[in-house]
């Protein structure tokens, strides 16, 4: 019986917003042109898809030629570290953390097959990424170091801004995967000293299949794929017209106010937090301050992550879980286990990511049905022994 | 993801617990998933009279537990002996391609309850 529906997996994507889709539903019915036609319809489409790049540029304080279409995080993150190596053209080190999402980690372990050496840089028990040992790894030829924005697990915020400014200091180009951090945080790109940025709409309340690469004035790489001119030949293909102007639409919604917002994300975020924490051996996972405000990552000591989700959904709360049994491979996150939790802990971690439209409500409800369930598969549990009363 | 049947064992496990005097206790765990499983077993004239578990694991590691439990009441240790984890899964419906490693656990903790009992007995 599911009384109730409650979104806490904003981490893996958003809904649309209904002013989103509107901005959209234009581009697919009567302005259906080719930006790169010659025609009126495709002029028409041309001025809007540029209006959209200079919006997106001025809020994260860039300039609109700075900004690259993609088709979301995966492909930003690929463009930037595989078409800076084709760039290069010989083989070079690349530095980046030991808890990048997949889309960076994935891209170096195959960047190293390529005989590129990596350095997978540890991080402290919060997951932080010590800016010491960024500079301690750099090789003479080191090209470029990729470190994410904030961690999509446990929402632990990295000192880019440090880190920006070593990389700086030796001629290394410097890129962020900030698909967390966009949409949910100020950022100023003006003020940070970043090479490549990527960022995706779905986790803003925009479209799924499109992002953006910001690409530094004067940065040059080579595409990694081949085609048309489109997106100064760095992403050819004719633009996803409809997802950029959603996309754009999507940032201005969000970061119209965006301090006050996310001060009230951090305090949903701050309840559901010491609500958890009331139950016995639950253990926060990431930083207690340096944390996304929508992010919540917990482990419950004796029970599985899967079987939690399971009975949370059950319920109608969607959350997500970094164990094993979730994830379809048998090994707990790397994330997790980076931060030094063992198997069993890390197998019990679940992640409560909120965003826009979460309430003080869905709070109240989760911490109303939680500790039953948690009581009830601790029941279960071979290693669990009641504390006596 | 998962069928009817295994969401019902899975929310209303039945035989959960410890044993009181148990005449035989089995353990299983993957090392690989971290999914661990203990059964406990009462046997009368070579017969299960009783028996419960207790699991830490996924969705398909508590359903595959409790339905095991349900399928050796009453049978006699050499019946029971017969029982597989294929088994266990068919009983259960089915389970998703992805999650049958985790049902592996159920008749490798009940076998292991067996020859223990077996040894301690010296049959």
């Amino acid at each position: 019986m599911k009384s109730r529906q409650v979104y806490m997996d904003h981490g893996a994507t958003t809904p649309v917003r209904e002013e989103v889709l509107e901005a959209m539903l234009p581009f697919y019915r009567e302005h259906y042109g080719n930006p790169s036609s010659l025609h009126a319809q495709g002029r028409a489409v041309r001025r809007e898809l540029e209006t959209a790049r200079e919006k997106i540029a001025e809020i994260l304080g860039a300039e609109a030629k700075e900004i690259i279409f993609t088709s979301g995080g995966t492909e930003s993150n690929n463009i930037a570290l595989r078409g800076t190596a084709k760039k290069k053209g010989t083989k070079g080190h690349i530095i980046t953390s030991s808890i990048e999402h997949h889309a960076v980690l994935d891209v170096c372990r195959d960047l190293e097959k390529e005989g590129h050496p990596v350095t997978y840089l540890p991080v402290d028990k919060y997951g932080r990424v010590d800016p010491q040992t960024v500079k301690e790894a750099i090789q003479p030829d080191t090209f470029i170091i990729s470190i994410m924005a904030a961690n999509n697990e446990i929402g632990t915020l990295q000192p880019i801004k440090e880190i920006g400014s070593i990389a700086a200091e030796h001629k290394i180009l410097f890129h962020t995967d900030a698909v967390q951090v966009v949409g949910q945080l100020p950022l100023d790109l003006s003020k940070i000293k970043v090479d490549f940025l990527s960022l995706s709409a779905h986790k803003f309340n925009g479209p799924k299949g499109v992002g953006a690469l910001y690409v530094r004035k004067g940065v040059r790489i080579n595409p990694i794929y081949i085609g048309g001119g489109q997106e100064r030949k760095i992403r050819p293909g004719t633009e996803n017209v409809p997802g950029i102007i959603g996309m754009s639409r999507a940032l201005e919604l969000t970061s119209t106010g965006m301090e006050e917002k996310s001060e009230k994300l951090s305090q949903l975020r701050d309840r559901l937090i010491s609500g958890l924490l009331k139950i016995d051996e639950v253990i926060l996972n990431g930083h207690p301050e340096e944390r996304l405000p929508g992010n919540v990552n917990v482990s419950f000591e004796h029970i599985e992550g899967e079987s939690i989700l399971l009975s949370l959904d059950l319920q109608g709360v969607a959350a997500s879980s970094g164990s094993a049994c979730s994830s379809g491979s048998l090994d707990p996150s790397h994330v997790l286990s980076a931060i030094g939790l063992d198997h069993h802990t890390a197998h019990g971690s679940i992640r409560f990511s909120l965003g826009y439209g979460n309430s003080n409500n869905d709070i109240d409800y989760v911490l109303e049905i939680i500790p039953l369930i948690v009581d009830k598969l601790r029941r279960i549990s071979p290693t669990y022994k009641p504390k006596a009363i | 993801m998962y069928n009817e049947k295994v969401i019902d064992h899975f929310s209303n496990p039945r035989n959960v617990g410890e044993l009181e005097n148990p005449d035989a206790v089995g353990e299983t765990g993957s090392f690989k998933c971290g999914d661990t499983m203990t059964l406990y077993l009462k046997v009368e004239d070579g017969r299960i009279e009783d028996v419960s578990f207790q699991t830490f694991g996924c969705g398909a590691a508590i359903a595959s537990s409790s339905m095991l439990t349900e399928m050796v009441k009453g049978k006699t240790l050499d019946e029971a002996m017969e029982i597989t984890n294929q088994d266990v899964a068919d009983e259960l419906g089915g389970l998703p391609p992805l999650k049958l490693h985790c049902s592996n656990l159920a008749a490798d903790a009940l076998h292991n309850a067996i020859e223990n009992y077996r040894k301690e007995n010296g049959i």
